[in-house]
């Protein structure tokens, strides 16, 4: 049989082409550009090869920032998630109590970044803010612009109280899709409360839970406004997280080359790591539908 | 074991929804409840099994009064209209969790789920879960589930409605003869008069809330005992022409006449509601006695080999349920025939006063 193939289809897809490159090749190429070359000014430039790259990459404090950056995320995921289903789980089901409380959990998820950090900057101050000051007033010598423990305490709290809600959301939902049946039969199988939550609950959450990680992962992971309000990165650089090294290479030190080569990084690692987290989760997924 | 209800009344947010509800289930019975949507099908079985508490009344299990114990506390089964089952489970889990749960041993959890799995013939898929099953096979896990637990009362809630025709004729065959080997309570919810006949055993014809018959199967089919349960044990419903009844003959709305012989010698003249099953018309003469009726054709309804044939004339409407196709034009005219000696009598009440005599001593 002969087919006829029709290849004027392929100019449906120059829009969609355009837009990208628009939106993705274009700018991210430009930083391709700064990130192999020296640039003096618009005359003077000089082809630098990798340099840049291996001189981020050996950069003790760019590792240490790394590293921060990880131990936050990873620490705000494992606080995050159990509390966010935690939550979802004792949300009420049904009546005004469901609605006002969707409201409440909802809230601090409409509070710009740089206001969060604005609100706990004074929340935490020793003279005015009601946590500083009580605990002071406790005996607690507590003070986030001097102890590193401090600052880190306070960041963990204020992510979690602006971004928990996000996963609570998404597990609510999830749990609002389960129909009764499930947990009738469950009663009538004498389940525990346990048992409904590790065989019904969990499983159904699963699909919602994907998303809830992924999204706060890459969230959490570019973070910027909160810690630069509240800590301004300190004591010394102890809450310095990746952007804001990248944000003072670049527009502070105006070193063009090796920020292009850093963000090029980071991008890197912000991909890999999502990437590593979707596959073991879908591959943890179908290990789970063959049955071990 | 048998299960008692005694008065018992559900009333939610001041609406009824159970009424003045008694029935004795015997040990080893296998029942089932039939009505329409929001006859109360449901409520009935969710208080059989406990998750419902009555509002009123008493219900016994062999005697004693389990009212208000919880469904933890009693030993029932339940299988849905959706296919439920654990989602991360095997099918072998899946069937074994009640007795996981019930902290039977080993050994005997594995001997019991493969001889439940092989009586629903799933022993080739205990290794899979639910979701990689077909509807059918989701359903014989979540049967095996119901069953594997011998339960004293196994319910089940219209749990064939997502089958397609054929596993439903399987499914039943299957389930009698799993039942005629137990000896628990079996419930089963349905809305389809054919499938109540098609699983025999005892019928319960459910109105409202209110029960309106309860015997074996063919007997409340054939011996309806009011108007009401009459039509809902019947698809399509049964005809109800008004009519008059003297010595000699029967007459409906004064157009149509005819003789009757013996058949209701027992009854007093006067005003009647006559029942003609939709099968027992035809269009064909049957008999020499048979009586003829002019119709004018509404609507052929042809499903598979079947043809729901609804008719009128200037008093009353009929529905004629014929075997094979039949094609009609609308406003056709139509001659339709069926005996006198198969036709129920209610009176004004409803309640059934006459029944075909052929039926009488069954």
């Amino acid at each position: 049989m002969n087919k006829v193939h029709n290849n004027r289809a392929w100019w449906l897809i120059l829009p969609m082409l355009l837009l990208v490159a628009f939106s993705a090749v274009i700018p991210l190429m430009t930083v391709v550009n700064y990130s192999v070359q020296d640039v003096f000014d618009a005359n003077t430039r000089f082809f630098t090869g990798t340099e840049w790259f291996k001189e981020m990459l050996n950069d003790p404090a760019l590792q240490a920032a790394v590293l921060r950056q990880f131990a936050f995320s990873l620490t705000i995921l494992a606080i995050e998630v159990p509390l966010g289903i935690g939550v979802a789980l004792i949300m009420p089901k049904k009546g005004w109590q469901a609605s006002a409380a969707l409201i409440l959990v909802t809230m601090p998820l409409l509070i710009p970044w740089n206001v969060v950090g604005s609100i706990w900057q004074i929340f935490t101050r020793g003279d005015i803010g009601l946590m500083g000051w009580s605990l002071r007033e406790l005996g607690y010598g507590y003070n986030i612009t001097s102890n590193p423990v401090d600052a880190w305490v306070t960041i963990i709290l204020m992510d979690v109280w602006h971004w928990t809600s996000l996963i609570a959301l998404l597990c609510y939902s999830g749990l609002r899709s389960i129909p009764d049946a499930y947990y009738q039969a469950a009663r009538i199988d004498r389940a525990s409360k346990w048992a409904v939550f590790r065989y019904i609950q969990l499983p159904k959450l699963t699909n919602v839970l994907v998303i809830g990680v992924l999204l706060r992962f890459m969230h959490s992971f570019m973070i910027y406004a909160e810690p630069f309000v509240l800590t301004g990165g300190g004591p010394g650089s102890s809450t310095t997280f990746l952007s804001q090294s990248l944000t003072t290479m670049a527009i502070g030190q105006q070193d063009l080359g090796p920020s292009a080569a850093f963000s090029l990084i980071y991008f890197l690692i912000i991909l890999l790591v999502t990437w590593v987290f979707y596959t073991a989760i879908m591959n943890m997924q179908k290990d789970n539908n063959k049955g071990a | 074991m048998s299960l008692n209800l005694e008065n018992i009344d559900r009333v939610v947010g001041g609406e009824t929804h159970i009424a003045d509800m008694n029935l004795t289930l015997e040990p080893g019975s296998f029942n089932v409840l039939l009505g329409r949507t929001l006859s109360g099908k449901t409520t009935l079985m969710r208080l059989m099994a406990g998750l419902d508490t009555p509002t009123r009344g008493r219900v016994l299990m062999n005697g004693q009064d389990v009212t208000g114990r919880s469904v933890r506390h009693r030993n029932v089964s339940m299988v849905y209209q959706q296919f439920i089952n654990y989602p991360s489970l095997t099918v072998y889990d899946n069937i074994a969790s009640p007795l996981k749960l019930a902290k039977a041993g080993r050994a005997e959890i594995d001997r019991r789920v493969r001889s439940i799995a092989e009586m629903l013939h799933i022993e080739h898929l205990l290794d899979r879960q639910p979701l990689e099953l077909s509807g059918g096979q989701q359903q014989r896990t979540a049967m095996g589930r119901a069953l594997v637990k011998d339960a004293d009362v196994v319910l089940f809630d219209e749990p064939l409605v997502n089958l397609d025709y054929k596993l439903r004729e399987e499914f039943r065959e299957e389930l009698r003869t799993v039942f005629s080997e137990r000896n628990c309570i079996a419930v089963y919810a349905t809305t389809e008069p054919a499938e109540a006949l098609a699983l025999g055993g005892n019928t319960a014809v459910l109105h409202q809330g209110r029960l309106l018959q309860y015997g074996p199967t063919a007997d409340i089919y054939h011996r309806p005992s009011d108007i009401r349960a009459a039509e809902m044990f019947s698809e399509p419903p049964i005809n109800i022409v008004k009519g008059i009844l003297t010595d000699s003959e029967i007459s409906f709305d004064d157009t149509l006449h005819f003789p009757v012989g013996n058949d209701f010698s027992t009854l007093v003249s006067g005003e009647y509601r006559f029942g003609i099953r939709a099968s027992h018309i035809s269009l064909t003469r049957r008999a020499k006695s048979d009586i003829e009726v002019h119709m004018t054709v509404d609507l052929a309804e042809i499903s598979g080999s079947e043809t729901f044939l609804h008719v009128h004339n200037e008093h009353f409407y009929m529905t004629a349920h014929l075997e094979g196709v039949h094609e009609f034009r609308v406003d056709a005219p139509v001659t339709l025939y069926f005996s006198a000696h198969k036709i129920y009598a209610f009176d004004h009440e409803g309640a059934v006063v006459h029944i075909p005599t052929h039926l009488r001593g069954i």
